[in-house]
């Protein structure tokens, strides 16, 4: 058994509780011990983002007791990973100690598809979800983290999963955070693109790694009343 | 003054921006195709970024070495420190050459500093000379693009414009279009008193200029008339002939996909006594406008840019959002930073937050300039004062939260229960919530 902690993350516990549930059933089938450290909140990327530096110190000093501990934290978001991971040492360069600490959990975050397939070297979780699907690759999480390969090795083993190519698959989806609701008609502008995008590709559900752009491209599809669903990378992991 | 946001609501619905897309798709893709025959690509975007950060760290010295070098090749070096000084030295420069036509090839820093308006306010005649400025001149709009001013126009809009303004029959066959353009252009061209060009590269220690062109209209501007007027960013320096070609083998690759430009122009001094052609004199002219003030600052990197324009090309909100949305004569990513860091926070203070972070820009930037980690660092800045956009203010309240887990635990609980009994979607919310669900549903009932 591999201990590990679940950052769940701000949206996922908001609006897709089900995804903690998936991916706690995916670390378990992969042999984890999963804890869902009890205090946890958000990873600060919303006040980054905007540029409010003192809350996201705020929030991030917090993020260190809340992540205190040596086993390492899965984050089913490659985003929120990215900030663990890249920004929050940033935050602390006046103060040696905080950095020291935040240089500990950042070394210690990973984002889900790569925890399992980088670090624990499984591709086969035993899923099964008889659907044609198009897999969104998340920008931070491609641009900053390297990830695509991984979930493309998981998808390929599951069961009765027919994967189809996106013909733009490293476009952005236009959610941004902030920006899709500070400038609504350029986000909406840019998903149109990418649900077109999607809509040619015949797919039946959107897979994605970030509950976040997934949230975006949901509200799009059915704003446009559009047949296509999206799902969390981890819900069709743990389905059977 | 207008806002990034109520000029992007009317650039996303601008008929004009399926034109900008294929536009765009074409330089992409001719970009990636380039860069994947050209193995020694990522080694080449090393040098030239090392390269930029070699003028950058000394670049008085390199200011004083091109100036030294410009002189001794019988040429002469203005500095501007603004707009204002650029566009005085510029008009005494050509104050006695009324009469004659004042031509230009395409140049980001006389856009810059507004040069046109001010030398026809004068009673100049000036004329573009790029196809694409040229037509943008006669739209009397500004550029869209960096390096593809007229980007989002198609033949049949650019065949009315030439029937309106030029008395030709309307024609919408690109070659016949560009003729009439051509023809119209060299009777100005031989008449002209004065050309002005931009500089893509000065080289320290030669002291030539040069310009990097595909139609051959900078060469006829830099050599027909008797005064060749170059305008230069204080910044667009490199040491020497050897790191010019370095910044030659990304900058056509990063533009146009192109492995060489059509025309790149060495400019080494004016004519000389011996030699039949070229101007009689040539005039730098250096324009600082708050450039030299970004040294040493967070913001240096961005003086590092060579205006490929490939940030653009590649950034999902320049794509749909469109060049006129910026507001501001540097369009895309590389505006978005510019802009503020140059023009100020007042007027552009909202650009930083016109992204979505998505890191394209800095995945094609042949000097590997980190735009998104500036974005942040101006978001930072515009915070810090009253400019924050309102709905921004939001996230205060939303870390405040999540600074207390218990009260955040019994958000997260109640939201819950209220995803119990909402409806399956929410469809309008107010508030800050009108962003969301004015172009999309929300998802709730469990």
């Amino acid at each position: 058994m591999v201990d590990v902690s679940l950052f769940t993350t701000c949206l996922v516990q908001g609006l897709y509780p089900q995804v903690i549930e998936a991916t706690v059933e995916v670390l378990s089938r992969a042999g984890c011990q999963v804890r869902i450290p009890k205090a946890q909140t958000c990873c600060g990327q919303a006040p980054f983002n905007t540029g409010l530096l003192e809350e996201t110190r705020r929030l991030a000093t917090k993020i260190l007791d809340d992540l205190e501990g040596s086993e390492p934290i899965v984050v089913p978001s490659g985003s929120c990973a990215d900030m663990l991971t890249h920004h929050l040492p940033h935050l602390f360069e006046d103060s040696p100690e905080l950095q020291r600490r935040a240089l500990a959990v950042s070394q210690r975050v990973t984002e889900l598809s790569s925890f399992l397939v980088d670090q624990l070297g499984v591709t086969d979780l035993g899923a099964r979800f008889d659907a044609t699907v198009a897999f969104h690759n998340s920008c931070h999480g491609m641009r900053n983290l390297g990830l695509g390969p991984q979930a493309a090795a998981l998808l390929a083993k599951v069961d009765s999963l027919r994967l189809v190519k996106l013909s733009r698959p490293e476009e952005c989806c236009g959610f941004g955070g902030l920006f899709a609701v500070e400038l609504p008609e350029v986000s909406a502008a840019i998903m149109a693109s990418k649900l077109a995008d999607v809509e040619a590709s015949g797919a039946q559900y959107v897979v994605g790694g970030d509950a976040s752009c997934l949230l975006h491209l949901a509200g799009g599809l059915h704003r446009r009343q559009s047949a296509v669903e999206v799902k969390h990378l981890a819900e069709v992991l743990a389905s059977r | 003054m207008t806002t990034y946001r109520e000029r992007s609501q009317v650039g996303v619905v601008d008929p004009r921006i399926a034109a900008l897309q294929r536009g765009t798709d074409r330089f992409r893709s001719h970009r990636a195709e380039a860069v994947s025959d050209f193995a020694e690509m990522d080694e080449m975007r090393d040098r030239a970024r090392a390269i930029r950060h070699r003028v950058l760290a000394d670049l008085s010295g390199y200011v004083e070495q091109f100036t030294g070098s410009v002189e001794r090749v019988g040429g002469r070096v203005h500095r501007a420190a603004d707009s204002e000084e650029a566009r005085k030295i510029i008009s005494e420069l050509v104050a006695d050459r009324i009469g004659a036509p004042i031509i230009k090839s395409k140049s980001m820093a006389t856009e810059e500093i507004g040069l046109n308006h001010h030398l026809e306010a004068l009673g100049h005649e000036v004329v573009e000379t790029d196809l694409g400025e040229f037509i943008i001149q006669l739209a009397a709009e500004p550029p869209v693009h960096i390096i593809a001013p007229a980007l989002d126009r198609t033949r049949h809009e650019i065949g009315q414009l030439f029937s309106d303004h030029l008395g030709v029959p309307f024609t919408s066959v690109p070659t016949e279009l560009n003729q009439i353009a051509r023809l119209h252009l060299r009777e100005i061209f031989l008449r002209a008193g004065v050309g002005i060009t931009g500089v893509n590269f000065g080289v320290a220690a030669t002291g030539s200029v040069v310009t990097v062109t595909n139609e051959g209209n900078g060469r006829l501007t830099s050599t027909t008339p008797s005064l060749h007027i170059a305008v230069m960013g204080i910044e667009r320096l490199v040491p020497d002939l050897a790191d010019l070609e370095v910044m030659l083998e990304v900058l056509a690759r990063s533009a146009t996909g192109q492995r060489l430009s059509v025309y790149t122009n060495i400019i080494t001094g004016p004519r000389r006594v011996d030699e039949p052609d070229g101007p009689d004199a040539l005039e730098v002219v250096i324009l600082d406008n708050r450039r030299t003030s970004l040294l040493g600052t967070e913001l240096e990197e961005v003086l590092g840019c060579i205006r490929c324009g490939a940030c653009l090309n590649a950034c999902p909100v320049y794509r749909h959002a469109g060049g006129r949305s910026y507001g501001s004569v540097y369009p895309g990513p590389i505006g978005a930073v510019l802009s503020p860091a140059l023009f100020g926070f007042e007027q552009f203070g909202d650009l930083p937050y016109a992204s979505t972070l998505c890191g394209a820009c800095l995945e094609v930037c042949p000097i590997r300039i980190d735009l998104p980690r500036m974005l942040l660092y101006l978001r930072q800045q515009t915070a810090a004062t009253h400019l924050l956009p309102s709905v921004a203010r939001g996230v205060r309240y939303f870390t405040a939260l999540g600074t207390r887990p218990a009260l955040w635990r019994g958000g997260v609980r109640l939201a819950s229960a209220l995803r119990r009994i909402g409806p399956r979607w929410i469809t309008r919310m107010p508030g800050p919530g009108r962003g969301w669900t004015s172009t999309r549903d929300l998802p709730w009932r469990r």
